[in-house]
Protein backbone atom coordinates (compact mmCIF):
# COMPACT_ATOMS: atom_id res chain seq x y z
CA UNK A 1 0.00 0.00 0.00
CA UNK A 2 1.41 3.49 -0.76
CA UNK A 3 2.27 5.49 1.83
CA UNK A 4 -0.16 8.14 3.20
CA UNK A 5 -0.27 11.74 1.91
CA UNK A 6 0.42 12.90 5.42
CA UNK A 7 1.65 10.32 8.76
CA UNK A 8 3.48 10.77 11.43
CA UNK A 9 5.21 8.01 11.67
CA UNK A 10 5.87 6.35 15.36
CA UNK A 11 6.07 9.30 16.93
CA UNK A 12 7.90 9.57 20.60
CA UNK A 13 8.42 12.81 22.22
CA UNK A 14 6.98 15.43 24.90
CA UNK A 15 7.25 19.10 26.44
CA UNK A 16 9.85 17.70 28.89
CA UNK A 17 11.63 14.76 30.07
CA UNK A 18 8.60 12.74 30.53
CA UNK A 19 7.55 11.55 27.17
CA UNK A 20 3.58 12.22 26.19
CA UNK A 21 3.58 10.29 22.83
CA UNK A 22 4.71 6.48 22.46
CA UNK A 23 5.22 5.50 19.38
CA UNK A 24 2.30 7.10 17.52
CA UNK A 25 1.18 6.96 14.24
CA UNK A 26 -1.56 9.40 12.59
CA UNK A 27 -1.93 9.18 8.97
CA UNK A 28 -4.62 11.10 6.22
CA UNK A 29 -5.27 10.14 3.37
CA UNK A 30 -6.01 12.83 0.36
CA UNK A 31 -9.31 13.96 0.50
CA UNK A 32 -10.36 11.92 3.50
CA UNK A 33 -11.06 12.90 7.05
CA UNK A 34 -9.19 11.26 9.89
CA UNK A 35 -10.42 11.47 13.60
CA UNK A 36 -7.98 11.07 16.93
CA UNK A 37 -10.67 9.91 19.82
CA UNK A 38 -9.72 8.93 23.14
CA UNK A 39 -9.87 9.98 27.13
CA UNK A 40 -9.38 12.93 28.22
CA UNK A 41 -4.97 13.22 29.01
CA UNK A 42 -4.92 10.38 26.15
CA UNK A 43 -1.84 13.14 24.05
CA UNK A 44 -5.31 13.68 21.27
CA UNK A 45 -4.49 17.76 20.81
CA UNK A 46 -0.53 16.34 21.61
CA UNK A 47 -0.35 14.24 18.50
CA UNK A 48 -1.94 16.54 16.75
CA UNK A 49 0.69 19.28 17.51
CA UNK A 50 3.31 16.73 16.77
CA UNK A 51 2.09 16.58 13.39
CA UNK A 52 2.49 20.10 13.04
CA UNK A 53 5.64 20.65 14.39
CA UNK A 54 4.79 22.08 17.89
CA UNK A 55 6.27 19.32 20.04
CA UNK A 56 9.87 17.84 20.01
CA UNK A 57 9.48 14.43 19.02
CA UNK A 58 12.62 12.35 20.35
CA UNK A 59 12.11 9.61 17.33
CA UNK A 60 9.95 9.13 14.47
CA UNK A 61 8.83 11.32 11.36
CA UNK A 62 6.38 13.74 9.79
CA UNK A 63 5.99 12.86 6.42
CA UNK A 64 3.96 15.00 3.68
CA UNK A 65 3.62 14.07 0.72
CA UNK A 66 6.30 11.81 1.00
CA UNK A 67 9.13 14.63 1.57
CA UNK A 68 10.38 14.61 5.57
CA UNK A 69 9.37 17.64 7.20
CA UNK A 70 10.17 16.44 10.78
CA UNK A 71 12.57 19.26 11.20
CA UNK A 72 10.46 21.75 9.72
CA UNK A 73 8.94 24.60 11.87
CA UNK A 74 4.99 25.93 12.26
CA UNK A 75 5.28 28.50 9.88
CA UNK A 76 7.45 26.39 6.90
CA UNK A 77 4.80 23.66 7.36
CA UNK A 78 1.85 26.60 6.87
CA UNK A 79 4.24 27.88 3.60
CA UNK A 80 3.99 24.13 2.78
CA UNK A 81 0.27 23.65 2.62
CA UNK A 82 -0.66 22.62 6.16
CA UNK A 83 -3.21 24.47 8.37
CA UNK A 84 -3.66 24.59 11.07
CA UNK A 85 -7.45 25.54 13.50
CA UNK A 86 -6.43 25.79 17.33
CA UNK A 87 -8.56 24.92 20.25
CA UNK A 88 -8.83 28.41 21.30
CA UNK A 89 -8.10 31.60 20.92
CA UNK A 90 -8.53 30.75 16.87
CA UNK A 91 -9.51 33.92 15.46
CA UNK A 92 -8.79 37.46 16.01
CA UNK A 93 -11.27 38.94 18.22
CA UNK A 94 -10.39 42.45 17.27
CA UNK A 95 -10.15 42.56 13.65
CA UNK A 96 -13.60 42.21 11.45
CA UNK A 97 -14.19 38.87 9.99
CA UNK A 98 -12.73 39.89 6.91
CA UNK A 99 -9.80 40.77 8.19
CA UNK A 100 -9.30 37.39 9.64
CA UNK A 101 -9.53 36.05 6.68
CA UNK A 102 -7.24 38.21 4.83
CA UNK A 103 -4.66 37.54 7.55
CA UNK A 104 -5.02 33.97 6.58
CA UNK A 105 -3.64 34.33 3.93
CA UNK A 106 -0.76 37.17 4.60
CA UNK A 107 1.83 34.62 2.50
CA UNK A 108 0.24 34.67 -0.37
CA UNK A 109 0.89 37.45 -2.68
CA UNK A 110 -1.88 36.55 -5.62
CA UNK A 111 -5.16 37.62 -5.69
CA UNK A 112 -7.29 36.14 -2.45
CA UNK A 113 -10.28 36.93 -4.10
CA UNK A 114 -11.63 33.95 -5.51
CA UNK A 115 -10.53 32.01 -1.89
CA UNK A 116 -12.47 34.60 0.06
CA UNK A 117 -16.00 33.99 -1.96
CA UNK A 118 -15.11 30.04 -1.85
CA UNK A 119 -14.98 30.47 1.92
CA UNK A 120 -18.06 32.85 1.72
CA UNK A 121 -20.10 30.08 -0.14
CA UNK A 122 -19.21 27.47 2.30
CA UNK A 123 -19.99 29.66 5.52
CA UNK A 124 -22.62 32.15 3.84
CA UNK A 125 -23.51 33.66 7.10
CA UNK A 126 -19.53 34.99 6.93
CA UNK A 127 -20.47 37.11 4.24
CA UNK A 128 -23.38 38.98 5.91
CA UNK A 129 -21.13 39.66 9.37
CA UNK A 130 -18.01 40.21 6.80
CA UNK A 131 -17.35 43.72 8.41
CA UNK A 132 -18.14 42.78 11.97
CA UNK A 133 -15.74 42.70 14.78
CA UNK A 134 -15.09 38.51 14.93
CA UNK A 135 -15.02 38.60 18.48
CA UNK A 136 -18.13 39.60 18.63
CA UNK A 137 -20.14 36.64 16.82
CA UNK A 138 -21.26 33.85 18.74
CA UNK A 139 -19.17 29.96 19.38
CA UNK A 140 -20.64 28.46 16.46
CA UNK A 141 -20.09 31.33 13.94
CA UNK A 142 -16.17 31.92 15.06
CA UNK A 143 -15.53 28.48 14.37
CA UNK A 144 -16.70 29.21 11.08
CA UNK A 145 -13.99 32.46 11.18
CA UNK A 146 -11.15 30.07 12.20
CA UNK A 147 -11.56 27.40 9.75
CA UNK A 148 -11.82 30.21 7.05
CA UNK A 149 -8.84 31.62 7.91
CA UNK A 150 -7.24 28.59 8.14
CA UNK A 151 -8.36 27.83 4.53
CA UNK A 152 -7.80 30.81 3.16
CA UNK A 153 -3.94 29.72 2.37
CA UNK A 154 -5.79 27.04 0.01
CA UNK A 155 -3.99 23.96 2.15
CA UNK A 156 -3.63 20.40 0.96
CA UNK A 157 -4.20 19.66 4.61
CA UNK A 158 -6.80 21.00 7.18
CA UNK A 159 -6.13 19.76 10.85
CA UNK A 160 -8.57 20.96 13.52
CA UNK A 161 -8.55 20.67 17.25
CA UNK A 162 -11.71 19.73 18.78
CA UNK A 163 -13.31 22.62 16.39
CA UNK A 164 -16.80 21.82 18.46
CA UNK A 165 -15.54 22.50 21.99
CA UNK A 166 -18.45 24.52 23.47
CA UNK A 167 -20.65 25.03 20.50
CA UNK A 168 -24.40 23.28 20.43
CA UNK A 169 -25.16 19.93 18.70
CA UNK A 170 -26.96 21.65 16.26
CA UNK A 171 -24.27 23.89 15.44
CA UNK A 172 -21.89 20.77 15.70
CA UNK A 173 -23.95 18.95 13.20
CA UNK A 174 -23.54 21.70 10.81
CA UNK A 175 -19.78 21.74 11.14
CA UNK A 176 -19.45 18.40 10.71
CA UNK A 177 -21.55 18.85 7.09
CA UNK A 178 -18.93 21.76 5.76
CA UNK A 179 -15.95 19.69 7.29
CA UNK A 180 -17.50 16.66 4.71
CA UNK A 181 -17.66 19.43 2.21
CA UNK A 182 -14.09 20.27 2.71
CA UNK A 183 -12.91 17.25 2.02
CA UNK A 184 -14.69 16.81 -0.99
CA UNK A 185 -12.72 19.17 -2.62
CA UNK A 186 -9.47 17.05 -2.09
CA UNK A 187 -8.23 18.84 1.24
CA UNK A 188 -7.78 16.24 4.08
CA UNK A 189 -8.63 16.72 7.46
CA UNK A 190 -7.09 15.67 10.76
CA UNK A 191 -9.00 16.49 13.75
CA UNK A 192 -9.39 15.90 17.36
CA UNK A 193 -12.76 15.41 18.68
CA UNK A 194 -14.57 14.87 22.19
CA UNK A 195 -17.82 14.41 20.39
CA UNK A 196 -15.99 10.69 19.49
CA UNK A 197 -19.72 9.35 17.99
CA UNK A 198 -20.28 11.55 15.68
CA UNK A 199 -16.73 12.34 14.36
CA UNK A 200 -16.16 8.75 13.86
CA UNK A 201 -19.19 8.70 11.84
CA UNK A 202 -17.95 10.92 9.55
CA UNK A 203 -14.25 9.75 9.65
CA UNK A 204 -12.78 7.73 7.11
CA UNK A 205 -10.28 7.00 9.45
CA UNK A 206 -10.10 6.61 12.79
CA UNK A 207 -7.69 6.73 16.05
CA UNK A 208 -7.96 5.66 19.28
CA UNK A 209 -5.41 7.05 21.52
CA UNK A 210 -4.99 6.13 25.21
CA UNK A 211 -2.32 7.45 27.06
CA UNK A 212 0.12 8.39 24.36
CA UNK A 213 -0.14 4.95 22.11
CA UNK A 214 -2.53 3.62 19.09
CA UNK A 215 -4.99 1.59 21.18
CA UNK A 216 -7.42 1.11 18.30
CA UNK A 217 -6.98 2.06 14.87
CA UNK A 218 -9.20 1.36 11.36
CA UNK A 219 -12.25 3.20 9.33
CA UNK A 220 -14.73 4.99 11.34
CA UNK A 221 -17.56 2.95 10.79
CA UNK A 222 -15.69 0.00 12.00
CA UNK A 223 -14.84 1.27 15.08
CA UNK A 224 -18.48 2.63 15.72
CA UNK A 225 -19.09 -1.70 15.59
CA UNK A 226 -16.60 -2.55 17.71
CA UNK A 227 -18.11 -3.99 20.98
CA UNK A 228 -14.67 -3.13 22.97
CA UNK A 229 -13.94 0.36 21.22
CA UNK A 230 -18.07 1.10 22.32
CA UNK A 231 -17.60 -0.41 25.60
CA UNK A 232 -14.61 1.55 26.80
CA UNK A 233 -14.99 4.84 24.87
CA UNK A 234 -18.27 5.58 23.24
CA UNK A 235 -20.58 4.85 26.10
CA UNK A 236 -21.91 1.65 25.42
CA UNK B 1 -19.98 91.18 26.57
CA UNK B 2 -18.80 90.11 29.84
CA UNK B 3 -19.31 86.33 29.08
CA UNK B 4 -17.33 86.88 25.46
CA UNK B 5 -14.69 88.32 27.42
CA UNK B 6 -14.46 85.90 29.73
CA UNK B 7 -14.48 82.95 27.26
CA UNK B 8 -11.62 84.84 25.01
CA UNK B 9 -9.69 84.70 28.51
CA UNK B 10 -10.51 81.16 28.84
CA UNK B 11 -9.66 80.22 25.49
CA UNK B 12 -6.29 82.28 25.19
CA UNK B 13 -5.03 80.35 28.75
CA UNK B 14 -6.79 76.54 28.73
CA UNK B 15 -8.25 76.00 25.47
CA UNK B 16 -5.75 76.67 23.05
CA UNK B 17 -2.71 76.08 24.71
CA UNK B 18 -4.70 72.84 26.32
CA UNK B 19 -5.26 71.04 22.53
CA UNK B 20 -1.81 71.73 21.98
CA UNK B 21 -0.28 70.01 24.67
CA UNK B 22 -2.88 67.02 24.49
CA UNK B 23 -1.98 66.27 20.82
CA UNK B 24 1.81 66.41 21.93
CA UNK B 25 0.64 63.47 24.88
CA UNK B 26 -1.50 61.85 22.22
CA UNK B 27 1.48 61.50 19.90
CA UNK B 28 3.82 60.54 22.87
CA UNK B 29 0.87 58.36 24.44
CA UNK B 30 0.48 56.37 20.58
CA UNK B 31 3.86 55.87 21.08
CA UNK B 32 3.74 53.86 24.09
CA UNK B 33 0.35 51.96 23.08
CA UNK B 34 2.23 51.28 20.12
CA UNK B 35 4.73 49.14 21.96
CA UNK B 36 2.67 47.69 24.42
CA UNK B 37 0.26 45.93 22.05
CA UNK B 38 2.89 44.95 19.65
CA UNK B 39 5.87 44.04 21.73
CA UNK B 40 3.84 43.69 25.11
CA UNK B 41 5.61 45.99 27.65
CA UNK B 42 5.19 49.63 29.22
CA UNK B 43 8.27 51.28 27.41
CA UNK B 44 10.35 53.75 30.22
CA UNK B 45 12.36 55.13 27.48
CA UNK B 46 9.87 56.44 25.58
CA UNK B 47 10.49 59.86 26.88
CA UNK B 48 14.13 59.73 26.36
CA UNK B 49 13.20 58.55 22.21
CA UNK B 50 11.27 61.64 22.21
CA UNK B 51 14.38 63.86 23.81
CA UNK B 52 17.12 62.13 21.16
CA UNK B 53 14.53 62.32 18.16
CA UNK B 54 14.60 65.82 18.64
CA UNK B 55 17.54 66.67 19.69
CA UNK B 56 18.83 64.95 16.31
CA UNK B 57 16.03 67.04 14.91
CA UNK B 58 17.54 70.33 16.67
CA UNK B 59 20.93 69.22 15.03
CA UNK B 60 19.82 69.43 11.75
CA UNK B 61 17.81 72.30 12.13
CA UNK B 62 20.91 74.19 13.23
CA UNK B 63 22.95 73.15 9.83
CA UNK B 64 20.11 73.81 7.71
CA UNK B 65 19.97 77.47 9.17
CA UNK B 66 23.96 77.33 9.13
CA UNK B 67 23.48 76.47 5.40
CA UNK B 68 20.88 79.08 4.82
CA UNK B 69 18.01 76.57 4.51
CA UNK B 70 14.77 77.85 5.75
CA UNK B 71 11.12 77.17 5.22
CA UNK B 72 9.62 80.68 5.45
CA UNK B 73 6.82 81.63 8.03
CA UNK B 74 7.19 77.60 9.30
CA UNK B 75 9.80 76.47 11.38
CA UNK B 76 12.75 74.92 9.44
CA UNK B 77 12.68 72.48 12.08
CA UNK B 78 9.83 70.67 10.37
CA UNK B 79 11.71 70.06 7.47
CA UNK B 80 14.96 68.90 9.77
CA UNK B 81 11.86 66.07 10.90
CA UNK B 82 12.28 63.31 8.88
CA UNK B 83 16.19 63.55 9.00
CA UNK B 84 15.60 63.22 12.80
CA UNK B 85 12.91 60.27 12.29
CA UNK B 86 15.34 58.66 10.26
CA UNK B 87 18.24 58.85 13.11
CA UNK B 88 15.85 58.13 15.87
CA UNK B 89 14.70 54.86 13.81
CA UNK B 90 17.90 53.47 13.37
CA UNK B 91 18.73 54.27 16.88
CA UNK B 92 15.67 52.46 18.49
CA UNK B 93 16.14 49.73 15.67
CA UNK B 94 20.09 49.35 16.92
CA UNK B 95 18.78 49.05 20.57
CA UNK B 96 15.96 46.57 19.64
CA UNK B 97 18.73 44.10 17.89
CA UNK B 98 21.46 44.85 20.72
CA UNK B 99 19.03 44.59 23.89
CA UNK B 100 15.27 43.67 23.26
CA UNK B 101 15.81 41.08 21.16
CA UNK B 102 18.02 39.03 23.40
CA UNK B 103 14.46 38.77 26.00
CA UNK B 104 12.20 38.68 23.54
CA UNK B 105 14.20 35.54 22.05
CA UNK B 106 14.03 34.40 25.54
CA UNK B 107 10.19 35.18 26.04
CA UNK B 108 11.38 37.03 29.14
CA UNK B 109 8.51 38.32 31.27
CA UNK B 110 7.07 41.39 30.49
CA UNK B 111 8.29 42.97 33.78
CA UNK B 112 11.52 41.95 32.76
CA UNK B 113 11.42 43.80 29.44
CA UNK B 114 10.16 46.74 31.77
CA UNK B 115 13.49 47.16 33.50
CA UNK B 116 15.59 46.80 30.83
CA UNK B 117 13.59 49.62 29.16
CA UNK B 118 14.45 51.61 32.13
CA UNK B 119 18.30 50.74 31.28
CA UNK B 120 18.07 51.78 27.73
CA UNK B 121 16.07 54.53 29.13
CA UNK B 122 19.35 56.21 31.27
CA UNK B 123 21.65 54.98 28.25
CA UNK B 124 19.42 57.15 26.03
CA UNK B 125 19.30 60.19 28.47
CA UNK B 126 22.98 60.05 29.21
CA UNK B 127 23.45 59.71 25.35
CA UNK B 128 21.26 62.82 24.33
CA UNK B 129 23.00 65.14 27.29
CA UNK B 130 25.93 64.23 26.07
CA UNK B 131 25.28 65.29 22.34
CA UNK B 132 23.52 68.47 23.52
CA UNK B 133 24.05 69.09 26.97
CA UNK B 134 21.79 69.65 29.51
CA UNK B 135 20.73 73.32 28.92
CA UNK B 136 17.35 74.80 27.44
CA UNK B 137 17.53 75.12 23.82
CA UNK B 138 15.06 77.25 22.08
CA UNK B 139 14.42 76.11 18.18
CA UNK B 140 11.80 77.84 17.01
CA UNK B 141 12.02 80.11 13.93
CA UNK B 142 10.04 81.64 11.12
CA UNK B 143 6.63 84.05 12.08
CA UNK B 144 6.19 83.81 15.91
CA UNK B 145 2.07 84.38 15.86
CA UNK B 146 -0.98 83.87 13.69
CA UNK B 147 -2.50 85.80 15.53
CA UNK B 148 -1.81 88.49 18.49
CA UNK B 149 -3.11 89.89 21.14
CA UNK B 150 -3.66 93.14 20.45
CA UNK B 151 -4.79 92.20 16.39
CA UNK B 152 -7.64 90.43 18.06
CA UNK B 153 -7.97 93.35 20.49
CA UNK B 154 -8.27 95.68 18.09
CA UNK B 155 -9.94 93.16 15.34
CA UNK B 156 -13.03 92.46 17.55
CA UNK B 157 -13.10 95.27 20.00
CA UNK B 158 -13.28 92.94 22.85
CA UNK B 159 -11.23 93.89 26.43
CA UNK B 160 -9.73 90.56 26.08
CA UNK B 161 -7.25 89.41 23.40
CA UNK B 162 -6.37 85.72 22.23
CA UNK B 163 -3.12 85.02 20.89
CA UNK B 164 -2.77 82.25 19.08
CA UNK B 165 0.94 80.65 18.31
CA UNK B 166 1.96 79.12 15.02
CA UNK B 167 3.23 76.21 16.96
CA UNK B 168 0.24 75.89 18.59
CA UNK B 169 -1.12 75.39 14.91
CA UNK B 170 1.39 73.50 13.33
CA UNK B 171 0.88 70.80 16.50
CA UNK B 172 -2.58 70.49 16.00
CA UNK B 173 -2.35 70.19 12.04
CA UNK B 174 0.96 68.08 12.01
CA UNK B 175 -0.86 65.99 15.07
CA UNK B 176 -3.99 65.62 12.59
CA UNK B 177 -1.91 64.22 9.87
CA UNK B 178 0.65 62.17 11.92
CA UNK B 179 -2.94 60.14 13.65
CA UNK B 180 -4.90 59.89 10.38
CA UNK B 181 -1.42 58.54 8.60
CA UNK B 182 -1.57 55.89 11.59
CA UNK B 183 -4.84 54.58 11.29
CA UNK B 184 -4.29 54.59 7.32
CA UNK B 185 -1.74 52.34 8.02
CA UNK B 186 -3.38 50.08 10.70
CA UNK B 187 -6.49 50.02 9.31
CA UNK B 188 -5.90 49.79 5.50
CA UNK B 189 -2.57 48.25 4.74
CA UNK B 190 -1.43 44.49 5.03
CA UNK B 191 1.84 45.49 7.19
CA UNK B 192 -0.92 47.47 9.16
CA UNK B 193 -3.39 44.96 9.65
CA UNK B 194 -0.50 42.47 10.56
CA UNK B 195 0.69 44.30 13.18
CA UNK B 196 -3.15 44.87 14.81
CA UNK B 197 -2.86 40.37 14.24
CA UNK B 198 0.14 40.71 15.89
CA UNK B 199 -1.51 42.38 18.96
CA UNK B 200 -4.29 40.59 18.95
CA UNK B 201 -3.37 36.86 19.11
CA UNK B 202 0.31 36.34 18.77
CA UNK B 203 0.06 32.48 18.32
CA UNK B 204 -2.66 32.94 15.43
CA UNK B 205 -0.62 35.81 13.79
CA UNK B 206 2.88 33.00 13.77
CA UNK B 207 0.35 29.83 12.62
CA UNK B 208 -0.91 32.81 9.48
CA UNK B 209 2.82 33.18 8.99
CA UNK B 210 3.05 36.53 9.83
CA UNK B 211 6.71 37.29 10.54
CA UNK B 212 7.44 38.95 14.27
CA UNK B 213 10.81 39.86 13.15
CA UNK B 214 9.13 42.32 10.44
CA UNK B 215 6.37 43.30 13.04
CA UNK B 216 8.86 44.32 15.31
CA UNK B 217 10.93 46.18 13.27
CA UNK B 218 8.03 48.41 11.37
CA UNK B 219 6.54 49.09 15.04
CA UNK B 220 10.03 50.41 16.21
CA UNK B 221 10.06 52.62 13.34
CA UNK B 222 6.55 54.02 13.78
CA UNK B 223 7.40 54.43 17.12
CA UNK B 224 10.51 56.29 16.20
CA UNK B 225 8.45 58.73 13.75
CA UNK B 226 5.45 59.38 16.87
CA UNK B 227 8.06 59.95 19.53
CA UNK B 228 10.46 62.39 17.24
CA UNK B 229 7.46 64.04 16.23
CA UNK B 230 5.93 64.50 19.55
CA UNK B 231 9.14 65.83 21.14
CA UNK B 232 10.21 68.19 17.94
CA UNK B 233 6.05 69.50 18.48
CA UNK B 234 6.67 69.81 22.24
CA UNK B 235 10.23 71.68 21.87
CA UNK B 236 8.89 74.02 19.34
CA UNK B 237 5.72 74.94 21.14
CA UNK B 238 7.73 75.24 24.28
CA UNK B 239 11.29 75.02 24.66
CA UNK B 240 13.82 71.62 24.21
CA UNK B 241 15.36 70.22 27.96
CA UNK B 242 16.25 66.72 27.97
CA UNK B 243 14.94 66.69 31.87
CA UNK B 244 11.52 67.87 31.04
CA UNK B 245 11.34 65.05 28.30
CA UNK B 246 11.93 62.64 30.72
CA UNK B 247 9.43 64.62 33.20
CA UNK B 248 6.90 63.90 30.48
CA UNK B 249 6.62 60.43 30.79
CA UNK B 250 4.63 60.49 33.49
CA UNK B 251 1.31 62.07 31.56
CA UNK B 252 2.18 59.98 28.47
CA UNK B 253 1.65 57.30 30.44
CA UNK B 254 -1.38 58.64 32.49
CA UNK B 255 -2.47 59.18 28.84
CA UNK B 256 -2.12 55.76 27.64
CA UNK B 257 -3.52 54.23 30.45
CA UNK B 258 -6.67 56.74 30.93
CA UNK B 259 -7.22 56.20 27.33
CA UNK B 260 -6.84 51.82 27.90
CA UNK B 261 -3.06 50.39 26.98
CA UNK B 262 -3.01 49.05 23.24
CA UNK B 263 -5.96 51.11 22.28
CA UNK B 264 -4.56 53.89 19.65
CA UNK B 265 -7.74 55.65 19.97
CA UNK B 266 -7.63 55.77 23.38
CA UNK B 267 -4.31 57.35 23.46
CA UNK B 268 -5.58 60.27 21.45
CA UNK B 269 -8.31 60.59 23.66
CA UNK B 270 -6.21 60.08 26.52
CA UNK B 271 -4.13 63.05 25.99
CA UNK B 272 -6.51 65.13 25.41
CA UNK B 273 -8.08 64.13 29.08
CA UNK B 274 -4.92 64.43 30.49
CA UNK B 275 -3.62 67.62 29.08
CA UNK B 276 -7.05 69.58 29.88
CA UNK B 277 -6.86 68.86 33.40
CA UNK B 278 -3.30 69.84 33.85
CA UNK B 279 -3.93 73.16 32.51
CA UNK B 280 -7.72 73.59 33.93
CA UNK B 281 -6.19 72.45 37.69
CA UNK B 282 -3.43 74.64 37.80
CA UNK B 283 -5.22 77.77 35.80
CA UNK B 284 -5.84 81.33 37.87
CA UNK B 285 -9.10 81.06 37.39
CA UNK B 286 -9.92 84.62 38.79
CA UNK B 287 -9.75 86.83 35.27
CA UNK B 288 -12.38 84.22 34.22
CA UNK B 289 -15.02 84.44 37.19
CA UNK B 290 -14.63 87.94 37.23
CA UNK B 291 -15.99 88.17 33.54
CA UNK B 292 -18.59 85.16 34.20
CA UNK B 293 -19.65 85.86 38.19
CA UNK B 294 -22.49 88.57 39.14
CA UNK B 295 -19.50 91.34 40.82
CA UNK B 296 -20.42 90.18 44.38
CA UNK B 297 -19.40 86.85 43.55
CA UNK B 298 -16.48 88.01 41.97
CA UNK B 299 -13.31 86.01 43.64
CA UNK B 300 -10.67 87.63 45.52
CA UNK B 301 -7.95 85.18 45.67
CA UNK B 302 -6.55 83.81 41.73
CA UNK B 303 -9.18 80.41 41.86
CA UNK B 304 -6.00 78.47 41.06
CA UNK B 305 -6.83 75.24 42.56
CA UNK B 306 -3.14 73.94 42.53
CA UNK B 307 0.46 75.88 41.60
CA UNK B 308 2.05 74.86 38.53
CA UNK B 309 4.65 73.14 40.08
CA UNK B 310 2.51 70.54 40.99
CA UNK B 311 0.94 69.67 37.49
CA UNK B 312 2.18 66.37 37.71
CA UNK B 313 0.20 65.33 40.74
CA UNK B 314 -2.76 65.79 38.35
CA UNK B 315 -1.14 63.18 36.12
CA UNK B 316 -0.06 60.61 38.98
CA UNK B 317 -4.16 61.37 40.62
CA UNK B 318 -5.73 60.31 37.28
CA UNK B 319 -3.91 57.52 36.93
CA UNK B 320 -5.00 56.04 40.08
CA UNK B 321 -8.28 57.22 39.91
CA UNK B 322 -8.64 54.93 36.34
CA UNK B 323 -6.43 51.98 37.88
CA UNK B 324 -8.66 52.10 41.19
CA UNK B 325 -11.86 52.39 38.90
CA UNK B 326 -11.73 51.25 35.14
CA UNK B 327 -8.25 49.67 34.66
CA UNK B 328 -8.95 49.04 31.53
CA UNK B 329 -9.23 53.03 30.68
CA UNK B 330 -11.81 55.13 28.76
CA UNK B 331 -11.22 52.69 25.37
CA UNK B 332 -11.39 48.92 26.88
CA UNK B 333 -7.45 48.59 26.72
CA UNK B 334 -5.60 45.61 27.87
CA UNK B 335 -5.52 45.19 31.54
CA UNK B 336 -2.11 45.57 33.27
Amino acid sequence: MAEPFLIGDGMTGGYGAVDILHDCTIAVEKGEIAVIVGPNGAGKSTAMKAVFGMLPLRSGAVRLNGEDITRLSPQDRVARGMAFVPQTNNIFTSMTVEENLEMGAFLRRDDISGTMEQVYELFPILRDKRRQAAGELSGGQRQQVAVGRALMTRPTVLMLDEPTAGVSPIVMDELFDRIIEVARTGISILMVEQNARQALEIAHKGYVLVQGANRFTDTGQALLADPEVRRSFLGG
Amino acid sequence: MDFINGFVTLANFVIVPGLAYGAQLALGALGVTLIYGILRFSNFAHGDTMAFGTTMTILITWAMQAAGIGFGVLPTALLALPFGIALTALLVLGTDRAVYRFYRVQKAAPVILVIVSMGVMFVMNGLTRFIIGVEEVNFADGGRFIVTAREFRDMTGLQEGLAIRTTQVITLITAAIAVAALFWFLGRTRTGKSMRAFSDNEDLALLSGISPERVVAVTWIITAALATTAGTLYGLDKSFKVFTYFQLLLPIFASAIVGGLGSPLGAIAGGFVIAFSEVTVTYAWRRVLTYWLPDDLAPSGLVQLMSTDYKFAVSFGILIIVLLFRPTGLFRGKVI
